[in-house]
Order: C-alpha cells, then sequence, then structure tokens
C-alpha cells in the first residue's frame, strides 16, 4: 500500500470522500493583538500596574499579584494549523475506515483534544500510524467549545476507548456511541471539565466534597 | 454446565498485586471472569496540566514521576519533542549518552518488572530480590551521572546535564561483563520455575488481529505476533546505528510476554555494548553549547507550532504531544501513556479466566499507576 506524504491526505479526501473535509476557518473574534482569553486578567493587571502605592504586605495578595504579572506575559494563542487534514466532525469514521483499509494506516496512536478558547472551539488531533513503521497522518476535527459532539470511534478502533474517555472527562468532549462513557479520572459527581482553559483554578488548597447522592448526609 | 448467578466483586484499590492504587471491577459467574472494568484516577493529579503551568525546563522533572521505573525514558522522550518544536540540534556524544541511559532503563525496568510480577504468582521474593539486585547496580550508575536514584533529572534540552567521566564508563562496563551471568541465572531460574510454568502457558491470549486494533505497545503487541518497535518502525536519535533483533511471541500469552522481555534485556545489552564501543569516537559534546547555560534552558521558547514524537519505552510506545504559543509554558502538553491503552485489552485477556489468573495477566502488562492515571 502506498505511503501518503505529507499533505496529500488533504487533496485525496477531497477527492474521494466528498464533504468530509471541514472547510470552516475558525477566526479569532479578537483579532490578533488581543488574542487571549485572559483578557480580563490583563487588564486588572495593567490596573494594579498603573498603583503606585507599596504591594501589600499579605502573602495572599502578593502571590495573587505574582499570578497576574505571570498572566500577562502569557503571549498569544498559537495559530491553527493548516497543512494536515481537517475534517468534519460527523464524517472522522468514514476518513478513519479510508486511511486504514486503503493505506495501511492501522495503528491508532493517540486520540489529544487541545482548548482554543480564543477561537472557540477545541481541536481533536488524531494520530495515525502503520504498524508496519513510517510516518504517521494527522487528521483533525475542530467542533465549537458549547457543543463539542465528535462520534466516537472505539465501535471500529477499541483503542481510542480510554483516550476518548480521557477526552470527555477532562475537555468535555461528548463522544456518543462510545460503550462506556463515563468520567474517568474524576468522581462521577464532580462538575466541570478540568483540562479547559477557562476552568477555575484554586492552586494549592483542598476543598470538602460533599456527597449529592442517596444515603449521604447533605 | 449448571449455570450460576453472577456476582460483581471489587479487587482493590488497596490490593498489593495492583502495581499500586488502582481497582478492578470484576463480573464473576463462580470462578470465571465474564467481564472486567478497570477503574483509574486514585493517582491522578493532572499532570498534564502541571506542564502547561510550569516552565518547559521544570517539566522535565515531573515527567520522571510519569513512569518511576524508567525516568530516563521519558525524559529522553520529552527533550526529543521539545528540541524539535525549537529545532535545537543534539550533538552526537549527547546522543550516544542518551542511548546508553535509555537502554540501561530498559534493562532495569524489565528485570524489577519480572521480579514483580513472578512475586504476583505467589514464588515469593528470591527472584524479585535478583532482578532487584541488578537494578541497585543501574541505580548506582544513575546516581553517579545525575545525583537520583529514581528522578535522575538528568536529560536537558540539547543534550544531557553532565558529560559521563571515564569513572562511569567504567563502572557500566563493569555491569556490562556481569550481565550475561546475570541473564542466563535469571532465565533458568524462573523458565524453570513450576509455578511460572503452570500459571503463565496458554493464560491471557491476546490473537494478533486485536492486538493492533487494540492500540497496545511494547512487549504486549511483540508478544502477540507484531514486530511493532518505534525503534526500528520510526528510528529516532541513533538507533538506526545498531544492530539489535526484535524478540516477537507466538503465541500472544503471559508466557510469552515473559519470553520477549527476557530478551529484550539481551537485545538492550547488545546495543549497550555496540554504544559504548562507538562512544569515544563521537564527535561533539554532552550538550548543545549553544544551550549549555542555565539561563538558556530555564528561558527556552520555543516558536509557535505543534510536535508529536515517540519512543519506545519499555512498557510501550510513549509519546509526547506539545504545542507551542511561543511562551515559556506549553500550550498544550499531551502523553500518551503506554500503560493506560495496554489496559484497554485487558479486559479481553481476562475474559474466560479464573480470578486468579487477572493478577498475572495484569502483572503481564507491566503498568505504573504513575503513568497511567497521570
Amino acid at each position: 500500500m502506498p505511503l501518503l506524504n505529507k499533505g496529500e491526505l488533504r487533496a485525496l479526501l477531497e477527492r474521494e470522500l466528498p464533504g468530509a473535509l471541514d472547510r470552516a476557518k475558525p477566526t479569532n473574534p479578537y483579532g490578533a493583538a488581543e488574542a487571549t482569553h485572559h483578557l480580563e486578567v490583563v487588564d486588572t493587571a495593567s490596573d494594579t500596574m498603573g498603583d503606585t502605592s507599596p504591594p501589600p504586605a499579605t502573602s495572599e495578595a502578593a502571590a495573587e499579584r505574582q499570578a497576574e504579572v505571570v498572566d500577562k506575559e502569557e503571549p498569544s494563542v498559537p495559530p491553527l494549523s493548516d497543512d494536515d487534514a481537517v475534517v468534519r466532525a460527523e464524517r472522522i469514521l468514514d476518513v478513519a475506515l479510508f486511511l486504514r483499509d486503503q493505506f495501511g494506516y492501522n495503528f491508532l496512536s493517540r486520540v489529544t483534544p487541545v482548548d482554543y478558547p480564543a477561537y472557540g472551539i477545541i481541536e481533536v488531533v488524531y494520530h495515525f500510524y502503520r504498524i508496519e513503521g513510517g510516518p504517521g497522518q494527522v487528521v483533525r476535527v475542530r467542533v465549537p467549545r458549547d457543543n463539542a459532539v465528535i462520534p466516537s470511534i472505539t465501535p471500529i478502533w477499541p483503542g481510542a476507548n480510554l483516550e476518548e474517555r480521557v477526552c470527555y472527562d477532562l475537555f468535555g468532549v461528548h463522544f456518543p456511541g462510545h460503550p462506556y462513557h463515563k468520567r474517568i479520572y474524576m468522581w462521577d459527581e464532580f462538575e466541570g471539565h478540568p483540562m479547559r482553559k477557562d476552568f477555575e483554578k484554586i492552586g494549592d488548597s483542598y476543598y470538602h466534597f460533599k456527597w449529592k447522592g442517596e444515603g449521604g448526609e447533605e | 454446565m449448571l449455570k450460576t448467578e453472577e456476582l460483581q466483586i471489587n479487587i482493590g484499590p488497596q490490593h498489593p498485586s495492583t502495581h499500586g492504587v488502582f481497582r478492578l471491577m470484576a463480573t464473576v459467574d463462580g470462578e470465571t471472569v465474564v467481564h472486567l472494568e478497570p477503574v483509574f484516577g486514585y493517582l491522578h493529579r493532572n499532570h498534564e496540566q502541571l506542564g502547561e503551568i510550569w516552565t518547559y525546563l521544570q517539566t522535565i522533572t515531573i515527567t520522571d514521576r510519569l513512569d518511576y521505573f524508567n525516568s530516563m525514558i521519558n525524559e529522553h522522550g520529552y527533550c526529543m519533542t521539545v528540541e524539535k518544536l525549537a529545532g535545537i540540534e543534539v550533538p552526537e556524544r549527547a546522543e550516544y549518552i542518551r542511548v546508553i541511559m535509555s537502554e540501561l532503563s530498559r534493562i532495569l525496568n524489565h528485570a524489577a518488572a519480572l521480579g514483580f510480577w513472578l512475586q504476583d504468582m505467589g514464588s515469593w521474593g528470591t527472584t524479585l530480590m535478583f532482578g532487584f539486585r541488578q537494578r541497585e547496580m543501574i541505580m548506582d550508575i544513575f546516581e553517579s551521572v545525575g545525583g537520583s536514584r529514581m528522578m535522575c533529572n538528568y536529560m536537558r534540552f540539547g543534550g544531557a546535564a553532565r558529560d559521563i567521566t571515564p569513572n562511569i564508563v567504567e563502572q557500566i562496563q563493569l555491569f556490562l561483563e556481569g550481565f550475561p551471568q546475570f541473564i542466563d541465572d535469571f532465565e533458568r531460574l524462573m523458565m524453570d520455575n513450576e509455578i511460572l510454568l503452570a500459571r503463565s502457558r496458554n493464560v491471557g491470549v491476546l490473537p494478533k488481529e486485536l492486538a493492533a486494533s487494540y492500540s497496545v505497545s511494547g512487549p504486549v503487541i511483540r508478544a502477540s505476533g507484531i514486530p511493532y518497535d518505534i525503534r526500528k518502525a520510526e528510528p529516532y536519535s541513533i538507533y538506526d546505528r545498531f544492530t539489535f533483533d526484535i524478540p516477537v511471541g507466538t503465541v500472544g500469552d503471559v508466557y510469552d510476554r515473559f519470553l520477549v522481555r527476557m530478551e529484550e534485556m539481551r537485545q538492550s545489552h547488545r546495543i549497550l555494548q555496540q554504544a559504548l564501543e562507538q562512544l569515544p569516537q563521537a564527535s561533539g559534546s554532552y550538550i548543545n553549547q549553544a544551550y549549555k547555560a542555565a539561563s538558556k534552558q530555564q528561558g527556552l521558547r520555543p516558536p509557535a507550532g505543534e510536535a508529536y514524537c515517540r519512543v519506545e519505552s519499555p512498557k510501550g510506545e510513549l509519546g509526547y504531544y506539545i504545542v507551542s504559543n511561543g511562551g515559556n509554558t506549553a500550550y498544550r502538553y499531551g502523553i500518551r501513556a503506554p500503560s493506560l491503552i495496554n489496559l484497554t485489552a485487558l479486559n479481553d485477556m481476562c475474559r474466560g479466566y479464573k480470578v486468579a489468573d487477572i493478577v498475572v495477566i495484569l502483572g503481564s502488562i507491566d503498568i505504573v499507576m504513575g503513568e497511567v492515571d497521570r
């Protein structure tokens, strides 16, 4: 079976699987200069920077100030990559099977979600390789953050089982069709998805977890 | 056959043989396993997010904590990914040092894993101590080069933290001289062990076809008869310079995984011998001189972009996916943990076998919870 060169898959999908490629180009609504989700934080930081009074004495406030400075230095979000095949979420199974059956990419190495709040999307990156060796192929799926749904490829590629559960647990991407669609690392009652960029970080502190299930005291 | 009622039992989280805090929800029919559902997360500390908060240099220290049996290979994979991202060249000598440390880690990991595995079966102590004696010698080498036994923190972007001195080379040579005797003793001790033969042959079979679709890697996929090894499939570092073989199994059972690991240690020994021979001729320094200064390491800011690199860890295919936004911390830091993905096949491996076999099969996958739960 022929080995695909980088970028070749895109042209091939256009020809063989019409409608599979995702042509929508997510744009950054804030523009290039302010392309950061830390927009509010930056504002408060600049406010405090203008303040000439001595820094607060409490270590807590100092830590807060430190955190703000670090946030302020945060550069813009990385640009979205264009050279790989970006496919529509509902066609991911077709593309994966196409890669496996026509070109022998029979080893799914990784399913990685990346959160881009500035573009309003979550990008899920699939890395396919060949068991015989050689370089791999990258397939991307871009879904909106507030409605992140991708059909599960676990029924065809069982190797994606735990990876998709990690995606769901930490990033909130839903995979209809998954045989065991549950949280994997966090407990079932946990709310939110901690790896999203806008998830509130509580730092190095503990908080009390109250059981909401039946039979609990609270 | 008499139909009996199915029962659900929990194995773990506190169980000496689960190699960490790990729970298995087993549905059993009598003594036979019908379904097995692993429950994760008892050791979860959101490692990937730590990698987004800490700088690139600081993150090297936490890659050690992923799979704490082979910290050197974790660091190797991570540094490779960042070097690819930032376009840092690695001198030849540094590559040799990295390969030597990686292969030593592989021997260390397999020696300990096989010892633990036989202990899981009920052969208490002796084999484990045989493996541990050799592991101690390697750890002494790691302590000499890195200053720490397990959490070595030895690799840097563009090479390694320190050069290996003639003293350390001598230490490694001494270890290599004693190794053939050790591996023969170890193999005889295990191969003729009645406990091992009775409990491992034709147990936990993973057929060839299933192994590929489950994305398992490392000794598990090779025992199923697929010669998939990143060192050959997509050679990284300088692995294309050495001659070594990939051992494969024929049946895909627990016994095959043991044989594959045994042979892999011998092959690592071969690579180490070649690497030590070629080391004096290697050009360059132990680190890229342009990145030697601590400020260069600490203030590293790779250009915006992404990189995915895979290395062959003793557990399987270890991959790092890093997205950079041009800052001094990663925008996204993702890990393909071989221990986690190999566990996908656990349910299929255990179905139909006895409850007592679960622990043996789990031991043959060789998981480390630091990597599974991250």
